[in-house]
């Protein structure tokens, strides 16, 4: 087992670097003025023009400016230098702040997936075909239909504005409660595809030999579904949330956009829109560090979860 | 076994994460609702909080809490003293400016002449990098410090008379310049944010420290928030309320929601896709007032198919303004029919007289006559919400011109610009202005002489030069506005643009607040504002 996680550390060594390779030649190529971009309508002076060139070696074009460009980029980030954004802000300290908010938002978004999406699809599937299963197929068929841009601003509207259970926004140092609601919105996508495939597994694993087998010897029921179907159910779930945890951390760039949450999203869409270009490869390079874990952990947890599997 | 055991923890993990972190934020709960006295108005992540690194609306709307100007506009848009004593000249040349006593930077520090010429110098100083470094170039001596390694550090046309004094030398006559006093760039600094002369402290942008009514409380706190309170010793009018906290929202309709629920105070520019509902949403606290914006449709005059101002001219009257204005832009701006906004001093109505009627038969008939290209193009920014309206004017020429016409997004204005810098055929293109400051020379100057900053049209009439010039050494400012209209009449006959609609701010507040102005910067005005 240590020696596949160190093998995989190694791997991901290398996968860091191709993915920054590329998010940065994405970024370079698709740079138009970063400066104007800055300035929006109005026009620069040749003297701001000159200082941000020279600052952000913006004169470096071609193919032999991007490797100029990116190896100093990567010297800086081997020095754990993330490099400044165009308006002069270490991207560090960006990430410092917004990172605490979006793990929040989160794991407020993944708790309300695992609670309600997995329960809801275990007790689908043990009553198939009921009301429970049929409601629960409208529902999550509906919550995944609607876009997040359409359902983020409905749910701020009509439980923040028209009927005010939550704030309609979370803003400066959102508290847990101020975040319930983004977290909500941004976990109802998750959580309607976690139900589905919950449901789909449980269904699967409670016709399997062994719970005829576990039935016929008297056990509980309570124990046949909560020991022996859900773990052998919860794999392709697990998959599922591995991979949606990187996701999450992402950013949700429009549930943060929509909820004025000061998070990585909300920085990432800035950055995208300001063609600021250190900022997006400093919080995406982060983001590849991110979802390399997360798939690491899933992978482990599988072992944990099934015994037959080995790492060697 | 063992396995097994571990296999009961497999799925805790997360479930104790969402432990730990519900334990962290407990008793989070409930929105704040501290009855100080601040109110909480909506801005953007500002780019820079030093004065003369800040042009734009977020930044100098906390600029203007922090600092006091030297100027500031009446109802009529004249300059009026404020930090200053006096503004004087007797040649537009020689400027001399005298502060007010008493006034003090929130550290302590007493204001002096020292303060402004040190600031400017430290704007203008081209390695410094600053946005508003050019509000500077008609002071004596600004090109010494010009360049990669510049021959001077400090402008030669300040100096210091004595600690409430000094004289600003132009290196040109300028009539306008009290005017200029007024904007954010002007502003002074004191001796504690420099850490040596010429240098900026490491975190003076943190945390400014300024002369006006109001001074910061706590830092800067990025993407979140900007706190202000009352500054007690500040001389002049002090503001009705004890504090501001400026929020600062990535998207206009998450304030809009925050203001419907009396979660913020004042939101500046209600989105527009609210705009419709707006009106029955708030009510009376849904306001508009003027603003400085300009948006027009601009000729590439360099392209031998729109040389003629015939053309030009015929085009403009196939444009409906009054109807796009009404049914795309609900009445949010206003249709226009001059080269300068209604905000500055020295506007007339209607200056581009019939062309700026809608006639469809007249403009048809002008236009065949001419011989106007059979194809149209209107290019613009795809980022800046511009497509209902171009699509709409394309119709209408399409309609009224009997010419095929297509709106073309450029994803960014930057790529715009850099096409027309190429002199590549966009055909026409979408432009906004915004003011530096009220004066009709902003409007002309920057926008239509040969050599401004902004002509990307390639308009060049050396009769208008010669007339901003006169304005420009005008011995009174109405005698300069008459010069100043000279020129705009001649833009008339050109048409190098055609002026679509000026600006309004549409701004709205919550129940708690009352008494809220915003000016032709779009900047809440600090002072008037109550609780209600």
């Amino acid at each position: 087992m240590l020696r596949f996680i160190l093998r995989r550390l190694l791997q991901m060594v290398l996968a860091f670097f191709g993915t920054t390779l590329i998010v940065y030649a994405l970024m370079f190529a698709g740079q138009g003025d970063p400066i104007q971009a800055l300035a929006g309508e109005r026009p620069v002076t040749a003297a701001q023009r000159a200082y941000l060139t020279e600052k952000y070696h913006l004169d470096a074009t071609g193919v032999g400016g991007f490797f100029y460009r990116y190896f100093d980029y990567l010297g800086g980030l081997v020095r754990g230098d993330l490099g400044q954004s165009l308006t002069g802000r270490q991207i560090s300290d960006i990430l410092a702040a917004a990172w605490p908010v979006t793990v929040k938002l989160a794991v407020i978004a993944m708790a309300v997936t695992v609670i309600f999406g997995v329960t809801s699809g275990v007790i689908a599937a043990i009553r198939r075909s009921g009301v429970f299963d049929h409601a629960t197929l409208v529902l999550t068929l509906l919550v995944l239909g609607i876009p997040t841009i359409v359902l983020a601003p409905l749910a701020q509207y009509f439980l923040g504005v028209r009927w005010p259970v939550f704030p309609p926004t979370a803003g400066a140092q959102p508290s847990f409660y101020a975040l319930l609601l983004p977290g909500i919105v941004l976990g109802s996508l998750s959580l309607a595809t976690a139900l589905r495939l919950t449901r789909t597994s449980v269904t699967e694993n409670l016709r399997a030999d062994y719970v005829r087998t576990a039935r016929s010897k008297g056990l509980r029921r309570r124990r046949i579904v909560g020991v022996h179907v859900l773990r052998n159910s919860l794999i392709p779930v697990v998959t599922f949330l591995g991979v949606e945890l990187g996701n999450l951390m992402g950013g949700a760039i429009i549930t943060e956009g929509v909820f004025n949450v000061p998070g990585v999203g909300f920085n990432l869409f800035r950055g995208i829109r300001t063609e600021d270009g250190p900022l997006v490869v400093g919080i995406v390079s982060v983001l590849v560090v991110v979802y390399l874990l997360s798939n690491l952990v899933v992978d482990v947890l599988y072992a944990v979860l099934d015994p037959r599997i080995r790492y060697e | 076994m063992r396995v097994r055991r571990l296999a009961a923890w497999a799925a805790l993990p997360l479930a104790v994460t969402l432990g730990l972190t519900a334990c962290g934020s407990g008793g989070g709960g409930g929105s704040a609702d501290d009855s100080d006295a601040a109110v909480r108005i909506e801005i953007a992540e500002p780019q820079h909080l030093v004065p003369t690194n800040t042009n734009e609306t977020s930044g100098s709307q906390v600029l203007s809490a922090l600092f006091s100007p030297l100027v500031d506009y009446d109802d009529a848009n004249k300059p009026h003293e404020v930090a200053a004593e006096k503004v004087t000249t007797s040649d537009n040349k020689v400027w001399t400016i005298k502060l007010k006593p008493g006034y003090t930077f929130h550290n302590g520090e007493k204001v002096t002449a020292d303060n402004y010429i040190d600031a400017w110098n430290y704007g203008a100083y081209a390695p410094n990098g600053q946005n508003s470094s050019y509000f500077f170039e008609k002071v004596a001596g600004y090109d010494d410090l010009q360049g990669e390694s510049p021959k001077a550090t400090t402008m030669s046309g300040l100096k210091k008379v004595d600690d409430l004094t000094f004289t600003v030398t132009l290196s040109q006559p300028y009539v306008d310049f009290k005017s200029m006093l007024g904007y954010t760039a002007f502003y002074p600094l004191p001796k504690a944010a420099f850490s040596a002369p010429g240098v900026l402290a490491e975190g003076y942008e943190q945390s400014p420290i300024g002369q006006g009514p109001f001074k910061m409380k706590g830092n800067w706190q990025h993407d979140a928030k900007v706190e202000v309170e009352r500054y007690d010793a500040f001389p002049g009018q002090q503001p009705k309320v004890g504090g501001v906290e400026f929020r600062i929202y990535q998207q206009p309709t998450a304030a809009y929601a925050d203001v419907l629920s009396d979660n913020l105070d004042v939101i500046k520019t209600i989105p527009t896709e609210n705009l419709s509902t707006a009106a029955t949403d708030l009510g009376d606290r849904f306001q508009q007032s003027p603003a400085s914006s300009l948006q027009v449709l601009a000729f590439p005059t360099f392209q031998e198919e729109f040389s003629k101002p015939e053309v030009r001219k015929a085009i403009s009257m196939a444009i409906d303004r009054d109807e796009i204005t009404k049914s795309i832009f609900k009445d949010s701006q206003q249709p226009a029919r001059s080269f300068v906004s209604p905000v500055v001093a020295g506007y007339r109505e209607n200056t581009i007289g019939t062309a700026g009627a809608f006639d469809p038969v007249k403009a048809k008939a002008m236009y065949e006559a001419a011989g106007g290209p059979k194809k149209i193009e209107l290019s613009y920014n795809g980022d800046g919400g511009h497509k209902d309206w171009i699509d709409a004017t394309c119709n209408q020429l399409k309609a009224n011109l009997g010419v095929d016409c297509v709106g073309t997004a450029e994803p960014k204005f930057a790529d715009l610009l850099t096409k027309l810098k190429q002199k590549q055929p966009v055909g026409l293109f979408r432009m906004g202005w915004v003011m530096d400051y009220p004066s009709m020379e902003n409007y002309l100057g920057p926008l239509y002489s040969t050599t401004g900053s902004s002509n990307y049209y390639g308009y060049s009439n050396p009769e208008f030069d010669k007339l901003l010039a006169e304005g420009a050494r005008a011995a009174t400012e109405d005698e300069a506005i008459k010069k100043y209209q000279a020129a705009e009449d001649l833009l008339a006959q050109d048409m190098p643009v055609i002026p679509l609609r000026y600006g309004q701010n549409n701004f709205g507040h919550s129940t708690k607040v009352k008494n809220v102005h915003v000016d032709l910067f779009d900047r809440v005005d600090l002072l008037k504002i109550e609780r209600a």
